[in-house]
């Protein structure tokens, strides 16, 4: 993925889509937009940083799960298997970016308002399955486990876009292979105005950001 | 003494029973009502579990000092010291249990392991530490089982099954089996440096936490546990032993002098980790050190981990503490719970930097709290069960186990 940071224009479209097409419980999102605000007021401007999950080649997370439930598939994306992570957390604390999140079984509506929105008992499609949702079934996963962005992989399978590509009101945001050398990602992601982010790790992230 | 282990015994119920609510309210609802969330992902039961696997590993670490390297002095206080380290571990598992989200999936860590994995590991090392303590503690009771199991009634029979058909005998299968418990102590040694030093690693090998990715970190965790578990076995030899402090005062008084040589190296890491990263400033490394001195919880870091765990015991232990056990039994009891907070400031300053600068206020939810921890109530209330229980076991254990190891010498 290749996110041009001078076409972003911090509108969040890309966090609400993923939030929509993930089916994301309060707590857990695959996708921030980080402000940075430079100057002092009221001279003040402001800078954007989309993240979803880098899709590192070499994930500090994926080493240090101790049951192999988070692994890195061929094609690159870092997945959860939900019926495998114990939760343990260990791979959010080893993960530099903060892109994991552990979902603690939380609810939008359900205790908080009188009614239930249907939004809270909607289904999430991680991984191209169905996970059902339901305050009754507290210890189903993918409660209880950590759980990040993949990319939307039940998208991909399909031949779509993932959510916060589609849905980027500046086209900020470019998704394909970086091995196949034709392809729009691969010639930006040579450009000589390209940034990862915390490159010192040794993570090899493979999400670019055009500067 | 005796009154002491029922009042421990008394206290352990009563925790217990009000920290059941707790556990029913976990085994229920989950993990929607704790504090932390994924920014913080390690909070109050993390700090236990390292807190008690370290106490394990510290009182076991003395008790081979007598049974691997032959400090008869401190003999009378070697059972006492398996058993804790035993009791202690076995918290430790429920305190790291209860933090799972998908609790029964525990044994996926035996079944599909990962050799990646510092905390597949630890996990490995700390069962075969288990069976080690448990054959250890067997080896050395035995005798005693047999020999009780003649007193009949439903004790006796207790007896009888805990020996396991051993028949009692005399000086030479003592001797016997105190050669078993030195190879198994011998064994365990390394173990113990294995599974506590690994738990050190768990955190030191997180490059993405500055705070704790340093080689110091597994060795501190070393010289904190021998320095915490020393201090709780100083404590209970003075005052859970029978007659301890007057009894034994010259065990006590030497365990405290022992402990002065741990408590000295600890604080010296302490000063040397601390020195360096506030010199620097890189938050990574600057933040979580400064925000444990002045930040608000700075009252665990100067009242528990400096004034309790350290300064309070060095003083008694270097002045009244050479001459009165009572005064180095307390100053043992005032740095084990002291420990508490510097186990708190190992995991928590962990989270006290952003993974990338501004990330704590891209989004506002439940859980999503950047810096910010306290402890629910429902985690307190689970702590309060998984040591109530551990009291209740090192009480009845203490009632019921042949615990004192110099009885024969005595008679």
């Amino acid at each position: 993925m290749v996110i041009d940071l001078k076409k972003c224009v911090g509108c969040n479209a890309c966090t609400i889509a993923c939030k929509a097409e993930n089916k994301t419980p309060p707590g857990v999102t695959y996708h921030v937009v980080i402000e940075e605000e430079i100057g002092r007021y009221p001279n003040v401007t402001r800078r954007f940083l989309p993240r979803p999950c880098l899709q590192c080649q070499h994930p500090p997370c994926v080493r240090v799960c101790p049951v192999n439930a988070t692994y890195k598939r061929a094609d690159g994306v870092v997945v959860v298997d939900y019926e495998a992570c114990i939760g343990c957390r260990y791979c959010l604390v080893a993960c530099p970016y903060g892109a994991r999140s552990s979902d603690l079984g939380e609810f939008y509506t359900v205790g908080k308002t009188p009614t239930v929105a249907e939004y809270d008992l909607t289904p999430s499609f991680d991984y191209g399955r169905e996970w059902k949702r339901s305050p009754d079934h507290r210890g189903a996963s993918p409660m209880g486990n950590a759980r990040k962005c993949h990319f939307c992989l039940h998208r991909l399978e399909r031949g779509m876009l993932p959510a916060c590509i589609t849905t980027c009101i500046g086209g900020a945001r470019y998704f394909g292979d970086l091995n196949d050398g034709d392809s729009l990602v691969a010639k930006q992601a040579a450009s000589p105005h390209v940034m990862r982010l915390k490159e010192e790790l040794g993570t090899e992230p493979s999400v670019y950001y055009l500067l | 003494m005796r009154k002491l282990v029922i009042f421990i015994l008394v206290v352990g119920l009563v925790t217990l029973a009000v920290g059941s609510f707790g556990l029913f309210e976990r085994l229920t609802t989950g993990l929607v009502k704790v504090g932390w969330g994924s920014p913080i992902p390690w909070a109050l039961w993390v700090v236990f579990y390292i807190y008690f696997i370290g106490l394990s590993a510290g009182s076991f670490l003395v008790s081979s000092l007598i049974y691997v390297f032959g400090f008869k002095k401190f003999e009378a206080v070697g059972r006492l010291s398996i058993f804790t380290a035993l009791v202690s571990l076995l918290t430790a598992m429920v305190f790291i249990v209860v933090d799972l989200g998908h609790m029964e999936r525990a044994f996926f860590i035996f079944i599909r392991p990962s050799f990646t994995s510092p905390l597949a590991w630890i996990v490995w090392l700390y069962t075969a530490y288990f069976f080690l303590l448990l054959t250890e503690a067997w080896f050395l009771m035995r005798q005693d089982f047999a020999r009780l199991s003649r007193t009949g009634g439903l004790s006796g029979r207790l007896y009888r099954l805990l020996a396991l058909g051993t028949k009692e005998g005399g000086e030479e299968a003592r001797n016997q089996d105190m050669k078993v418990v030195k190879v198994l102590g011998a064994i365990g040694v390394p173990l113990a440096i294995a599974f506590h030093g690994g738990t050190g690693t768990v955190f030191a090998v997180s490059v993405a936490r500055a705070y704790w990715y340093s080689g110091l970190f597994p060795l501190m965790f070393l010289v904190s546990a021998l320095a915490s578990g020393g201090a709780l076995l100083t404590a209970l030899a003075a005052f859970i032993l029978p007659n301890g402090y007057r009894l034994h005062r010259d065990l006590v008084i030497g365990l405290g002098q022992l402990l002065i040589i741990f408590l000295g190296i600890d604080m010296l890491m302490e000063i040397a980790e601390i020195l360096v990263s506030l010199y620097g400033i890189a938050p990574a490394h600057f933040i979580p050190i400064h925000d444990q001195l002045f930040g608000p919880n700075w009252y665990i870091f100067w009242f528990l981990g400096v004034g309790c765990a350290l300064i309070l015991p060095l003083l008694i232990l270097l002045t009244i503490g050479r001459k009165s056990a009572v005064w180095t039994g307390l100053a043992g009891l005032i740095s084990a719970i002291g420990f508490v907070g510097v186990r708190w400031n190992i995991v928590l300053p962990g989270f006290a930097v952003e993974e990338l600068p501004g990330i704590g206020r891209s989004f506002f939810e439940p859980h999503w709290t950047y810096g910010l921890y306290v402890p629910s109530a429902m985690e307190w209330r689970v702590s309060l069960f998984a040591i109530g229980l551990a009291l209740t076991v090192f009480a009845l254990g203490n009632l019921l186990l042949p615990l004192e190891s110099a009885r024969r010498h005595e008679i």
